[in-house]
């Protein structure tokens, strides 16, 4: 039995992530899509936060509201007439997004609400993971321990920055 | 009421719908590349749900969610680099408007 508060806090989120991940699509301003957007990857550090991953909740704030839509707006600025409307949808586009949408929305709903009993049993009891345990399984060369996607990672980010340089410079 | 796996997966589904959707209706490049992050924000939290809800004690999830922000990162810093790129050389970034390869 979840407590009183942490189910309106539930409901703020979940209502939240809904409302503003269909504004983000259905604006017209582009400068306002991506606020949207912002508030949504809010939205999902809350979800975090509420199953007890706090590291995670964290990176996502600031790795993807801090960094990405940062980058975002720096791109919508120099590419766009702030105060621009983009295009009326024509309806034939219009009707071909929202009948796939649908489609697929219908499909997975009725397979998790129908085809799965798992998704309705209680949440079970975990420790939070401590950092100490984080930076363990983050840097170990054991079983499910993460040291070579870790690197990997780092390596994509470096190609990432270089790459980013050369596209991105004046010829 | 008990908050189980299903009161996550639904507003997660319905966000990846959203994302579907902008993706196929907008032509705007960088509301495109939007539309993307709310999919692919979308998966990270069905991986840390499943992660909570069937496997709790193990970080299996939570560690791909953690690398699949950094790629995520990394995608749009180079997305927005080549719409930039684009940008320069056709003055414009209307999906319909780029059909050659050459400007």
């Amino acid at each position: 039995m979840e407590s009183v508060g942490s189910i309106i806090l539930y409901f703020i989120v979940a209502l939240s992530m809904i409302v503003f991940s269909v504004m983000a699509v259905t604006t017209r301003k582009i400068l306002r899509a991506a606020t949207y957007l912002l508030f949504t990857l809010f939205a999902a550090a809350v979800v975090y936060f509420m199953l007890d991953y706090e590291f995670l909740g964290a990176v996502q704030i600031a790795v993807y509201a801090g960094g990405i839509v940062v980058l975002f707006v720096f791109a919508i600025l120099l590419t766009s007439k702030p105060g621009d409307n983009t295009e009326r949808l024509t309806s034939k586009s219009r009707l071909l997004g929202a009948v796939g949408a649908v489609a697929m929305l219908l499909v997975s709903g009725w397979a998790l609400l129908c085809r799965t009993s798992m998704v309705f049993a209680p949440k079970p009891a975990m420790e939070n993971p401590d950092m100490q345990l984080i930076g363990q399984t983050l840097l170990g060369t054991g079983e499910g321990e993460y040291l070579l996607p870790f690197e990997a990672v780092s390596v994509l980010l470096l190609a990432c920055i270089i790459g980013g340089v050369v596209v991105a410079r004046k010829r | 009421m008990e908050i189980t796996a299903i009161y996550y997966l639904i507003p997660a589904l319905i966000m990846f719908c959203c994302g579907v959707y902008g993706f196929i209706t907008r032509k705007n490049m960088i509301a495109m590349l939007i539309s993307l992050e709310l999919m692919l924000n979308a998966v990270d939290v069905n991986f840390v749900v499943f992660n909570r809800f069937l496997f709790p004690g193990q970080m299996e999830g939570m560690f791909f969610t953690l690398f699949a922000i950094a790629i995520a990162a990394a995608e749009t810093a180079i997305a927005i680099a080549i719409i930039i790129n684009i940008f320069r050389a056709a003055r414009n970034i209307d999906v319909r408007s780029l059909n050659e390869m050459k400007f």
